[in-house]
């Protein structure tokens, strides 16, 4: 298993699904740093020499946001619509949907599970 | 879908006129307007705008982050209190 970009250990897949297992890198990404390395996608990770791990490697430390970086990036941006109290920022600290989806019924991945009236901690 | 870049951002003219005028003078007034639809421009920053929500004006503080973003933002059009909670009498609950 080799280990690009910090902790991430894509395995014995395509290099092209496996540089997916890095946040931040989605296909369109994974195939770039491939024509950019200059490698094969459809070659395994187990089968890359040294150098084109290395090579690899050089290519999202100089091109891309992955990881660490790139979810303070993220963190930034919100918290930004938040310290400025704009309708968006509003949503994120109400932990409700930010872009007009309906709250009446769904909205049941930000507002989380559902609380029904009769559902305290049940003990016995 | 995002306004064309073409034709740049929509600012209210008379809101741009009158706080030009007052950079210029130096003055520092709350400006009341309507103008809800208007993106905020380097201009504003500084300025205190009271901003209509449909019933009265808020008076909202412009400070750089909110450049970009549109007065109506700030001011919000619904009020929200919260549901009433249901006090539950104790020994009910198993």
């Amino acid at each position: 298993m080799a280990r690009i970009a910090g902790v991430d250990i894509p395995n014995e897949k395509r290099v092209i699904i496996s540089l997916t297992y890095i946040f931040g890198i989605g296909p369109t990404s994974a195939r770039r740093i491939c024509d950019k390395v200059g490698l094969d996608p459809s070659r395994r990770v187990k089968d890359l020499t040294e150098d084109e791990s290395i090579r690899i490697r050089n290519v999202i430390e100089n091109d891309f946001k992955v990881e660490g970086a790139l979810r303070g990036e993220v963190r930034d941006h919100i918290k930004r619509l938040m310290d400025i109290n704009c309708y968006r920022g509003r949503r994120h600290k109400s932990g409700l949907p930010v872009r007009g989806q309906r709250t009446s019924t769904n909205a049941r991945t930000r507002k989380g599970p559902k609380a029904r009236p009769g559902a305290g901690k049940k003990k016995k | 879908m995002g306004r064309s870049l073409k034709k740049g951002p929509f600012i209210d003219q008379r809101l741009l006129k009158r706080i030009t005028e007052m950079n210029r003078s130096g003055g520092r007034r709350v400006i009341k307007t309507w103008a809800r639809r208007s993106t905020i421009s380097p201009e504003f920053v500084g300025h205190t705008l009271a901003i209509h929500n449909g019933k009265q004006f808020i008076p909202i503080y412009i400070n750089e982050n909110m450049v970009g973003h549109k007065l109506g933002e700030f001011s919000l059009t619904r009020t929200y209190r919260g549901h009433t909670v249901k006090i539950r009498e104790k020994g009910k609950r198993k």
